[in-house]
This record gives C-alpha cells, sequence and structure tokens, in this order.
C-alpha cells in the first residue's frame, strides 16, 4: 500500500513540485485543507511559497487556527515535514512586511537578512548537521540544497537546530526540529537526487 | 559554506523540440528537451532554462506539454521564457510544473506585469531578462553626472569607462536583438529589481553566439549595483570565459548553450568538466 502523505492547502503558491516529488517516489500525495483529511495521512507535509502574514491568515480562514490543527499534530506525533515558509509558519513571529504571529511551536523568531545582503538568497548552498536524525540516513556531509528565501529563522533554544547554513556571514537554522515536527528552509524537492533522498527518509519514518 | 555560483544550460525549443545547435550533419532528431533537461540534471546543471521561439501562438500549447513532462522527472528548479507578456501567462508556465518564469519585450512594453506577478506568484518566480547592446561614447561627450558619481553622456546615460580611453553605455533591445529601444540597461535594471524581479537574466547581444566570452563590464556593474542575483549571458564559448564572469564579472550565475550541447565539436564542455575547472580556479560550485 503506498503511503497516503497530505499536502496541506492552505490556496497558496504552487504545490505541484511537491506534490510531483512525492509521487516520483511512489507514495500517495493528496492536496487536502481538511483537518480530518489532514490528520489521518501517514504523513503530513506544509510547504510554503508566499508571504508570512498571508500564510497565517489563509490558515485560520481554512479553520486550521480554530481547529488546533498544528498542535494536534504534535500532541498526535504525526509525521510532518515543513518546507521553506512551512518552516518559517513553526515560529512565534515574523518581521515580513510587518510584524506577523505565527503558530509558535518552535521558540524564535523570522528576520530578513542584513542589509546590503543580496535578497533572495537564491541557489545551492550546504547544511552542517547538528543533530543525528533519521531525515540525514545516506545523506553525505556538504550537500548541496536548493534555497530560495529572503528572511531566514533565528531559534531561541538550540534543541530545535537540526541543522545550520551560512549565507552572505548569517548563519541560520537550515533545518529545525520538535518531537514530530520537523522542517527545512530548502526545498528538497527542488534539490535534485539528495533532495530526492532527504523526502524519502521522511516517508520512510511514516511507515 | 557559502552559496555556490550556478550553471545554468539554455535550451532553445521551437514547437517542442530542442533547436539551437544541433541543425547539424548526422543529427536528424533536433532532440526531445525532456531528454536533454535530464541528462543535463545527471550532468550536475544547477538550473535549467527553456527558452521558446516557437513563431506562432497556436503552437505555444506544445511548450505547456514540454514543461509538464519536464516537470515530472526533473527535481531541480527550472526557468521558461519566450513570449511572456501577461500574469496569466506567468499562470500557464508555472501552473504546468516550471519554478520561474522569464519576460523580456513583454517587460519592456509593460512593465507593470513584473509588479503584478511578484504580487501573485513571489519575486522568487519574477525572472526579469534583459538583452542589451553597448553604445560606444565619445570621451569628447562624456562629463560628470550632476545626480551623483557617475559619468553620463548628453543623453543622461549611466556611461562606464571599459577600457583606456573607451567608454559607453548599453542600451535595452527587444525582440532578440531587432529593436532598438533607447533605454539605459542599468536604469532598466534597478527599475525591474524595485518592481519586484527576484533575479535578472542579462544577455549582451554583442557577445551572444560568439563565443568569445561575456561582456564583463556590462556583468559587473548590473552584479555591483543591484541588489538581486544576476545571472549572465551571452557568449561562453570555454571553461575560462565562465571563470572569468564569476572572478571578474561578479555574477550569481553563468548561463550558457553552444558549449554544453554534445553534437560533436571541439567547443563542447561537459557540465562536470566546466565545474572541475572553476574549483581548481577557486569558485564554489556544486557536485553531484
Amino acid at each position: 500500500m503506498p503511503l497516503d502523505i497530505a499536502i496541506i492547502d492552505y490556496n497558496a503558491g504552487n504545490l505541484g513540485s511537491i506534490y510531483k516529488a512525492v509521487k516520483f517516489l511512489d507514495a500517495k500525495p493528496k492536496i487536502t485543507n481538511k483537518v480530518g483529511e489532514i490528520l489521518s495521512a501517514d504523513g503530513i507535509i506544509l510547504p510554503g511559497v508566499g508571504a508570512f502574514g498571508d500564510c497565517m491568515d489563509n490558515f485560520r480562514k481554512a479553520g486550521f487556527i480554530e481547529k488546533n490543527l498544528f498542535e494536534k499534530i504534535l500532541e498526535q506525533e504525526r509525521p510532518f515535514l515543513g518546507i521553506c515558509l512551512g518552516l518559517q509558519m513553526l515560529f512565534e513571529e515574523s518581521e515580513e512586511m510587518g510584524i506577523y504571529k505565527g503558530l509558535g511551536l518552535i521558540k524564535g523568531k523570522v528576520i530578513r537578512f542584513p542589509q546590503g545582503v543580496k535578497c533572495p538568497q537564491i541557489g545551492w548552498n550546504t547544511i552542517a548537521k547538528k543533530q543525528e536524525h533519521f531525515i540525514f540516513k545516506g545523506i553525505p556531509d556538504d550537500t548541496y540544497f536548493y534555497f530560495v528565501h529572503s528572511y531566514h529563522a533565528v531559534c531561541s533554544k538550540l534543541e530545535n537546530i537540526l541543522a545550520e547554513t551560512t549565507y552572505a556571514g548569517t548563519m541560520f537554522p537550515s533545518m529545525v526540529i520538535k518531537k514530530n515536527i520537523i522542517a527545512s528552509q530548502f526545498h528538497p524537492e527542488k534539490s535534485g537526487k539528495w533532495g530526492l533522498k532527504i523526502l524519502k527518509n521522511f516517508l520512510e519514518s511514516t511507515n | 559554506m557559502v552559496l555556490a555560483k550556478r550553471i545554468i544550460p539554455c535550451l532553445d525549443i521551437k514547437e517542442g523540440r530542442v533547436v539551437k545547435g544541433v541543425n547539424f550533419v548526422n543529427i536528424r532528431d533536433a532532440g526531445d528537451p525532456v531528454e536533454l533537461a535530464q541528462r543535463y540534471d545527471e550532468e550536475g546543471a544547477d538550473e535549467l532554462t527553456f527558452l521558446d521561439i516557437t513563431a506562432s501562438s497556436e503552437k505555444r500549447d506544445i511548450l505547456i506539454d514540454v514543461v509538464r513532462r519536464t516537470a515530472e522527472v526533473i527535481f531541480i528548479p527550472f526557468t521558461v521564457g519566450g513570449g511572456i507578456r501577461t500574469t496569466e501567462d506567468f499562470r500557464r508556465i508555472l501552473r504546468a510544473g516550471a519554478d520561474k518564469c522569464s519576460i523580456n519585450s513583454g517587460a519592456v512594453k509593460n512593465p507593470d506585469v513584473i509588479n503584478k506577478a511578484a504580487k501573485i506568484f513571489g519575486a522568487q518566480c519574477v525572472v526579469t531578462a534583459i538583452d542589451v547592446k553597448r553604445r560606444y561614447v565619445e570621451k569628447d561627450n562624456v562629463k560628470q553626472s550632476v545626480n551623483g558619481p557617475d559619468l553620463t553622456d548628453n543623453n543622461n546615460h549611466v556611461v562606464i569607462q571599459v577600457d583606456e580611453d573607451k567608454y559607453c553605455w548599453w542600451e535595452v533591445v527587444i525582440h532578440g536583438g531587432r529593436t532598438d529601444t533607447g533605454m539605459d540597461a542599468i536604469k532598466w535594471g534597478l527599475e525591474v529589481e524595485n518592481r519586484g524581479s527576484g533575479e535578472i537574466l542579462l544577455t549582451s547581444m554583442d557577445t551572444d553566439g560568439m563565443r568569445t566570452g561575456y561582456d564583463l563590464e556590462l556583468t559587473k556593474e548590473f552584479s555591483e549595483r543591484l541588489n538581486v542575483p544576476v545571472i549572465a549571458s551571452g557568449g561562453a564559448g570555454n571553461e575560462q570565459h565562465i571563470l572569468d564572469v564569476f572572478s571578474h564579472g561578479k555574477a550569481d550565475a553563468a548561463l550558457a548553450a553552444s558549449i554544453f550541447h554534445d553534437i560533436g565539436e571541439d567547443y563542447h564542455r561537459s557540465i562536470e568538466d566546466v565545474k572541475d575547472f572553476l574549483e581548481r580556479n577557486g569558485i564554489t560550485v556544486r557536485h553531484v
């Protein structure tokens, strides 16, 4: 039986890439905004394209906040992978186009790269592992992943940092973790074979 | 740990087939873009660019099919350009699975489309392609700008000293270089950045297809003045040219077409060979 993977739809961005990557890895992706469907899937992916404030608004409109979707994902220990904005949304707040409150599942905030740095960071950068984790299974050190972002997270607690990356002198958490919830700032679905390996490791963990 | 310099092969596509550099004896098949894209991905391309040169608009749907098939098998970023005019064009290309859309003449004619597309799809999806030509200026006509540190000519173009006693400005050209616009490319670059373009694809029409090297002064001016990444294009003939555009031109990415097409010419280079050369010369590149 292929694994049922819920890709959370909140009316933003292009979900096609992650859908195709999950399908390519022989799992069964479903793009959905139904809380019941999300919680009953084998694994949950929160993709992210767009602005932080809009994303929170869309979460509210979809009823995710009212129904405590993300708290339930944490309590029920559902395998969860956030990508790009899907990582940033886990934090307490972001300064993207004003100050917006986030989900607050991980302590810390999201800030812009300093003035004078080329923004967005677009391209391939490496990650430095800070903890051992199944998501890194078979991934060599200094592997490159594809990043596209102008804002980055700052973790208040070291225990939430899974991997770090440096761009133009700024070091930031490029992967974060809290129990069953993991997230990457880079796009595994756009990072070639090693990105697919990260996704495969995630899918295998949901089995 | 630094951001790697990107190598981007470009495929010119006409009616669903790759055309540039392969209209050659013994090669009857012009090449399937999806197969070629897969090969470039395996060779270590950091991104791919498809440029649609299909003339008739009825045949444009063929491209959408190519984009869709590519997105099913390629898991690195790819950009699609050629004939993009409206946000609806962006939507069709992105929906089909492309990560970015590049807009060229369409942005010159209607710059607001950049703002709209950036707002709807995000700046990271909007690549503005700027085609330019050098316009040399007599030294006697070069003066200090009253508005800032730049040199200008009598028409207020930003003038750069490109060699001893040689001065030029760069003019934006459209329709593949056939139409002059009179626009100052440096000012246009700053404008498209302000309008929300996430990247600039900068092509020198003076060097394009010549395989004599990129316009390094042009690339350097753009890279230093703009706050968004600059992809240099036009003129790559060997690995040294690509090294030069990173080290002297300060480009964030280098796009090339003919040298990566393996059609039996002695100027053919594999992406991996180019990356090995760059790495030996101190440039950070990604190996697969």
